[in-house]
């Protein structure tokens, strides 16, 4: 529809300039109309593209890594797009984990995951700083009882040691104490450079840091297909539109196997594994300082509880393989498992303080015995010319999302030379957070911006000036979920149950968004069906 | 920052804060500030455009705001400084109050502060509700603020968790909106809502109201599709194989409300397990030096008739405790025996006649709340017919019955 074909089109063009003018205005026109009737996103101003942009890097996803590959690249001079099927970035693997920024321990000697992960942490003060972040280096204690755990313990820090984690030392139990009160255990396993990060914040700062420096984001757009065109470009379906592209980027997360079949490279198997996990309230953070692991298995890191950098306190993951990459849902079963099972380890967890729950899948890869496989950065110059495939980007994705995108950067620029921008800026704006600013600096911004008086959400003071702030985020994003992300209101205790109509007020206002279109989370996630009165 | 003082800083200006305040006024305290969160006082009464309220403090039924309304009224004519657009951030235990308005930072130091910030509604994560989450699932109070404050639907087919009675007036209002409320569902043997409200709300709308019941599971990736409810056995767990499966695009929670105590703990105030307020004597003291507090933020109340009248009590008390400089010393404990949930307050000083409130904590039919004390039975108040968990019951506690010494503790008798 967007486009006749080549052929007719040209002969068309040539014979017919102001004809052509018309066609495009009447295409541009109805697409306009099917805009509005049909935005799932609830009526924000969309940037579809209609096969007018030629894009040198098309980015599938934009989790964590993908959102670091914009963010990277963008360094360069490239026309950089970025196609995610969900209405914000991190919807799923990426904001759906513990938000631990890893030590590098767990990760055999020589693979992409200890390179990448080591390589990421050390440089993590620096990236929060950039990004303006909040990243706490809390350290990490590896709890263990048995003569079998110490073994175990030795055996990590070793590998650990091997590559290059710093500091790594084996604890008694009043160390354990000093560090943590109250986890039960005999010894333990110290990483003084583990640390924790807001996951939603890093890849959300990754992601406007990229569209500051050029990087272009199409969300609601899932990629359908693609073709290798004769000159060696891509097309790139999706139902919103062709893109078209010399280099794709394929960091589709729980979606890569399928993108990489799509590109041509067949053959990878991708395994969901699906953890659970327990939020408790803020009052329960201040007794946990950092979080505290028992002795991991070869692949899992077994059920832990870890303080967020806002102060709530995390239990979980389970592990269990699903095969419904969709399905978040956390059954009764595993939640009480889970309490059950971190109880042994910090013996606080109470009903009374859950406030919420949910769950995230990481995208294995496995051979066809099951095993785990490391993370895959390749450009398969035969099958998939100008195509960077990532697979099996499970954890630590977070703490390696940055090297693995660097990685993705050498790989494009060791098939073609990339221009450095001489205006990269490198450093991105957070919103101010009035709740965790001294007396003095709250006075002065209500006194620059009013706003910054008025409390929306009252469980994380979160004000007006930040949720409006959000609601104009760069990338566009209008959803419920968004706004909460950026902000943390209806994050706290009580769930949105004081501020939410406020803050879906707010953005209705703000973007003139009717109430039936107004989304919470996904497409067709409308939060209302209507006026109750017109 | 400077600190301003004020003789009372009272938090909330829904009913118990405004019922308080001209208590306050009328017992002669001047120097009273309530400070109110949103753009008007009333508090929750805002959103409740049913009637019903003030049948026992009027002798006559209002809606929500007309209640507030006579109280705010009342609060004007008493010329009563009520801060509206104002968010307490924070109370010390030296009664230090931080504020936060467009028009800045204010703290203000108080001889006195009331805690009247009502309570909050508990949540599905809160009562870890499985399955997926879409959009559409809403506790009650979230709803009724959507449809009677911002005129927007929240759904079309309803299906309700918990009898609470926010969770049936929305059944109720739901269904005169033209949403297909499918029913009610109650873990609990029991409704935990009045009857009144399940005559008016459900049976008159042939709405129909499953005890021992729960939702175990929820589906939907974008928007609800449907719930699977369950029966549960006497201990609250699902029964196996009696699930059934509930289209519906909407969920409402009615489970219960939490006093909101956040800005209380930082005050250094103690809390009592069984209300999840303040633990209180008879003059509404809490643990804290000079902090007091009324309404739903001490224990949830059934009617906001009651509400208000405690709050004047306990304005009566912080008069007293402005004007002498003290009160009297609380020192004999209450204690819930069989059958009780809990009771406020929860400490007396043996010297005045008292009034308890307090909830059973399974319902009852023809029995009698008694007050025991040093093994013997002080006061004996026969009740007809039934006594809900869902209503607040208070018992009279004349000083001439009370010994000195020994602590209380109250119990049902059947």
């Amino acid at each position: 529809m967007e486009r006749r074909p080549g052929k007719f089109f040209f002969t068309f063009e040539n014979l017919c300039p102001i004809l052509i003018l018309v066609y495009y205005r009447y295409i541009t026109e109805i697409s306009i109309k099917l805009k509005k009737e049909e935005d799932p996103r609830g009526g924000f101003p969309l940037e579809t593209c209609m096969m007018k942009d030629q894009f040198d890097v098309l980015i599938i996803g934009s989790g964590v890594v993908g959102s670091a590959v914009a963010r990277e690249l963008s360094r360069y001079r490239l026309k950089i797009g970025v196609l995610e099927k969900n209405p914000d970035v991190c919807c799923e693997t990426s904001g759906r984990n513990s938000g631990v920024v890893h030590g590098g321990f767990a990760y055999d000697p020589g693979t992409l995951k200890a390179e990448c992960c080591v390589e990421g942490n050390r440089e993590f003060d620096r990236t929060a700083e950039e990004l303006d972040i909040p990243f706490r280096r809390t350290g990490k204690l590896l709890v263990g009882n048995t003569g079998e755990d110490l073994k175990s313990l030795k055996k990590t820090m070793k590998t650990g040691k091997l590559n290059g984690c710093r500091g790594l030392e084996l604890v008694d139990k009043s160390t354990i104490q000093k560090l943590a009160p109250g986890v039960q255990g005999e010894f333990a396993m110290f990483s003084p450079m583990s640390g924790i990060v807001n996951p939603f914040l890093f890849t959300i700062a990754l992601a406007e840091n990229a569209r500051q420096n050029g990087a272009e984001f199409f969300f609601c757009h899932e990629v359908t297909g693609i073709r290798r065109e004769a000159d060696q470009s891509y097309t790139v379906e999706t139902p919103r539109g062709k893109f078209r592209t010399r280099w794709v980027v394929n960091s589709a997360g729980l979606g890569c196997g399928v993108i990489s079949e799509m590109l041509g490279i067949a053959g990878y198997r991708i395994a969901g594994s699906k953890g659970n996990y327990l939020i408790l309230d803020k009052r329960m953070g201040a007794l946990l300082p950092l979080p505290v692991y028992p002795v991991p298995s070869n692949t899992y890191m077994g059920i832990h509880v870890t303080p967020t950098v806002d102060g709530n306190v995390i239990v979980g993951p389970d592990a269990e393989y699903v095969k419904d990459f969709t399905d978040y849902g956390v059954p009764a079963k595993n939640m009480e498992e889970l309490a059950e099972s971190a109880s042994r380890l910090w013996p606080f967890i109470r009903k009374k303080d859950y406030i919420r729950n949910y769950s995230g899948i990481l995208p294995k890869w496995v051979d066809e015995n099951g095993t785990v496989q490391d993370f895959v950065i390749e450009v398969r110059d035969d099958a998939a010319p100008h195509a960077v495939n990532l697979v099996g980007i499970e954890s630590p994705g977070l703490t390696a999302a940055l090297p693995i995108a660097r990685r993705v950067v050498k790989l494009i620029g060791q098939r073609e030379p990339l221009t450095a921008k001489k205006d990269f800026d490198s450093s991105r704006k957070g919103i101010i957070r009035f709740s965790e600013q001294p007396d003095e600096k709250k006075e002065h911004l209500i006194q620059e911006n009013p706003d910054y008086g008025e409390v929306v959400c009252r469980c994380e003071t979160v004000t007006r000036a930040e949720i409006l702030q959000a609601i104009r985020n760069p990338l566009g994003v209008s959803t419920m979920t968004g706004i909460k992300y950026r902000t943390r209101c209806m994050m706290g205790r009580c769930q949105g149950g004081y501020c939410q109509m406020r803050v879906a007020q707010m953005i209705r206002d703000e973007l003139g968004i009717p109430a039936e279109k107004l989304l919470y989370s996904r497409p067709h996630s409308n939060l209302f069906t209507g006026e109750v009165r017109k | 920052m400077k600190s301003i003082p004020k003789d009372v800083v009272i938090i909330g200006g829904g009913p118990a804060g405004l019922a308080a305040a001209a208590e306050l006024r009328r017992q002669g305290i001047q120097d009273i500030l309530v400070l109110e969160r949103e753009k008007t006082s009333g508090g929750i009464l805002r959103q409740c455009i049913h009637d019903g309220f003030g049948l026992t403090r009027f002798g006559e039924s209002l809606s929500g705001p007309e209640y507030a309304a006579r109280f705010q009224e009342e609060a004007g004519r008493l010329g009563i400084d009520c801060r509206t657009d104002t968010m307490v951030i924070s109370v010390s235990p030296q009664r230090e109050v931080t504020a936060v308005s467009r028009g800045g930072l204010v703290r203000y130091r108080a001889r006195a502060v009331i805690l009247a910030m009502g309570c909050r509604e508990r949540t599905r994560g809160a009562l870890a509700i499985p399955g997926e989450r879409p959009a559409g699932v809403f506790t009650a109070g979230v709803a009724q603020a959507y449809l009677n404050l911002y005129n927007t639907m929240v759904g079309k087919d309803v299906v309700i968790l918990g009898s609470g009675d926010i969770g049936m007036i929305m059944a109720r209002r739901m269904t005169l909106e033209g949403a297909n409320v499918k029913a009610v569902f109650e873990i609990q043997p029991y409704p935990s809502g009045l009857p009144r409200n399940i005559q008016q709300c459900l049976i008159d709308y042939n709405i129909p109201l499953y005890l021992s019941h729960t939702v175990t599971g929820i589906h939907g990736r974008e928007r609800l599709t449907g719930v699977t409810v369950s029966r549960v056995d006497e201990r609250r767990r699902p029964i196996p194989g009696t699930e059934r499966e509930y289209p519906c695009d909407t969920l409402i929670l009615s489970v219960g409300l939490i006093p909101e105590n956040e800005l209380s703990r930082g005050a250094g105030v103690t809390l009592d397990g069984h209300t999840q307020g303040a633990v209180v004597d008879e003059y509404f003291r809490t643990g804290a030096e000079g902090i007091f507090s009324a309404g739903n933020v001490l224990h949830v109340h059934d009617l906001v008739d009651f509400v208000s009248l405690e709050a004047e009590r306990t304005a009566g008390a912080v008069a007293e405790y402005i004007k002498s400089g003290s009160l009297p010393p609380c020192r004999l404990n209450i204690s819930c025996g069989d059958g009780v949930g809990n009771t406020v307050p929860q400490k007396i000083s043996g010297k005045k006649d008292v009034r308890i409130s307090l909830r059973v904590s399974r319902p009852f039919r023809d029995c009698a709340i008694q007050v025991i004390q040093n093994g013997k039975v002080i006061v004996s108040s026969p009740r007809k017919g039934n006594v809900n968990p869902a209503e607040m019951v208070q018992v009279s506690v004349p000083q001439s019955v009370l010994a000195p010494d020994g602590n209380l503790e109250v119990k049902v008798k059947c």
